[in-house]
């Protein structure tokens, strides 16, 4: 039943920016059939009377004023980062990439 | 004869409202020019865990740039995911509006400079974050957050420019609103204000829109822009009429070589898996709060205020249109004011800020009214020399001088425009009149 067809494993895993061995790639590529199959399974549920839910919480505008709170200082912002330089993240270039 | 063709292209501008704050958190959004990232905080670092907070200002503005443009606001918008992995958003994802913005549907005339009115159609307008800033160096990037969560509002246009004359106009044009609406200074040099062009060419008569486009993005300045647009229609063009076949694709541009390239392919860039925001609750528009942005917005307008400055001081409307573009209005009026009944008239007040005889950016009206009063006196005429004037004026439009003379009313007043032009606005208008009567018996 689950088709390989129906997923781009290539395509998903440059989008989900995760380099994947052809072995972990086979494996959720079928993963990933299945989670489809079950999505076709829910699409044939009639719904003609049901309303859209888009967000689970029944809130509505939560919103806050625009007065200005603390931010983090500089040490605090990059103190997790493995690599900074002149007050910045560092990070691989992303044109060499592309 | 080869075939003819005529661009096709949209716009997307991207403008930075000037809020206190962040987007989704409390972060100060003043960055420019700040030491890098000082101006972070969990949420716009894009922590574990952090939740983001819509700042109410914020829609708000987005909301007046939507009904300035004559959009419709929303019953309810929600704000959606837009996944990519790019390191100038921590989160992964930028979070922004697809299926549901605030404001869509609406249209701008754009007068260009020789008064051809053409109209563009908005698409939407709709509120999302900027992200950080990235620096290029030595084959890394460097990461400053500040900039990442400022609220960024996007307005997309129809594909209804013709050429960039009218980009030209309509970036003004939008410019001039941002300005009086109060919503951002829409400083092109210092990124609040940036634009993107969809560009396609089609044969003349063709009335389908082209199936492919090409995006120019990540062009900073407004020159490069037009520079840009300008190279690509004429490559599009040429790559047509040699047969070859266009796709959709994003290119920058090359100043040094004076040339488009290539970024990268548009079907790739473009899966960004939008899904509704689950961290924030969806926004149900009060109606009476558009109503009171509607009508701020609309006094707001430079054409209203343009109609305004006329009827109230009797302006020419040019000098009015001139004013508002400088941002002149306000110290305009103040001075009007104060000015009161020294004679000198709003028109001629008026063209001595146009012409930078009032340096109205840096002093006060009350300096500017000292100095036209000690200038007034120091310069006035005596009544010998008006009379020579008058003389001159006269000796010079003899038919104009002959006309009154016979009944034409009308005739005194060029007569009496004349005299202030000779007189460079010195004589006394009432005066002068008196005189020329007189004189023309």
């Amino acid at each position: 039943m689950a088709k390989s067809t129906k997923i781009d494993i290539d395509h998903v895993s440059k989008l989900a920016n995760l380099p994947l061995p052809d072995e972990q790639k086979r494996i959720f590529a079928s993963q990933l059939t299945k989670i489809l199959d079950y999505i076709e399974k829910i699409e044939k549920a009639d719904t003609k009377n049901v309303e859209p839910t888009f967000n689970v919480t029944p809130n509505k505008n939560v919103t806050r004023k625009d007065t200005a709170g603390t931010c983090l200082t500089q040490d605090e912002a990059l103190q997790n980062s493995k690599n900074t330089k002149n007050g910045q993240f560092v990070t691989k270039g992303v044109f060499k990439s592309e | 004869m080869s075939q003819q063709y005529n661009p096709v292209i949209g716009l997307e501008v991207h403008v930075e409202t000037n809020t206190k704050t962040k987007m989704f958190c409390a972060c100060s959004d003043d960055y420019f020019g700040k030491e890098p990232n000082t101006h972070t905080c969990p949420v716009c670092l894009g922590l574990p865990g952090a939740l983001p907070f819509t700042n109410e200002e914020a829609i708000e503005k987005c909301m007046k740039i939507g009904l300035a443009l004559n959009c419709k606001v929303a019953e309810s918008s929600l704000f959606e995911r837009k996944n990519y992995f790019y390191p100038d958003l921590a989160k992964g994802y930028q979070i922004s509006q697809y299926r549901w913005p605030l404001c869509v549907g609406g249209s701008i005339e754009v007068t260009g400079k020789n008064g051809k009115k053409s109209t563009i159609r908005i698409n939407r307008a709709h509120q999302e974050e900027d992200t950080g800033k990235l620096t290029h160096v030595e084959g890394r990037t460097l990461i400053d957050f500040n900039r990442s969560g400022v609220p960024l509002v996007e307005i997309v246009t129809e594909p209804d420019f013709t050429d960039t004359e009218q980009i030209r106009d309509y970036a003004k044009q939008l410019r001039e609103i941002f300005r009086n609406l109060g919503v951002s200074n829409a400083d092109m040099e210092k990124g609040d204000m940036r634009l993107e062009a969809n560009i396609s060419v089609r044969p003349v008569g063709q009335k389908e829109l082209p199936n492919y486009r090409v995006e120019l993005k990540n062009i900073n300045s407004f020159r490069f822009m037009v520079a840009a647009v300008e190279f690509e229609i004429k490559r599009q063009i040429e790559a047509l009429e040699s047969g070859e076949t266009l796709h959709q694709e994003t290119r920058g541009w090359n100043e040094a070589k004076h040339e488009t390239y290539l970024q990268r392919s548009k079907e790739e860039a473009n899966d960004y898996r939008y899904f509704p925001e689950p961290d924030l609750p969806s926004l149900a528009v009060d109606r009476d709060l558009v109503k009171k942005l509607q009508e701020e917005a609309r006094a707001a307008l430079p054409q209203t205020k343009v109609d305004n400055l006329v009827k109230t001081y009797g302006i020419s409307q040019e000098s009015a249109v001139t004013m508002i573009r400088q941002g002149s209005d306000p110290f305009f009026e103040e001075l009007v004011a104060k000015l009161g009944q020294t004679g000198i008239s709003s028109q001629i007040v008026a063209s001595m800020i146009i012409n930078k005889k009032i340096d109205w950016q840096d002093l006060s009206t009350d300096d500017v009214v000292k100095q036209l009063k000690a200038q007034a006196s120091q310069t006035a005429l005596s009544s010998d020399q008006l009379e020579k004037a008058i003389d001159e004026v006269i000796a010079d439009n003899e038919k104009t001088a002959a006309d009154y003379k016979a009944g034409k009313e009308n005739a005194l007043q060029a007569l009496i425009g004349a005299v202030m032009k000779k007189t460079s606005g010195r004589a006394d208008a009432k005066q002068a009149a008196e005189i020329i009567k007189e004189k023309l018996k």
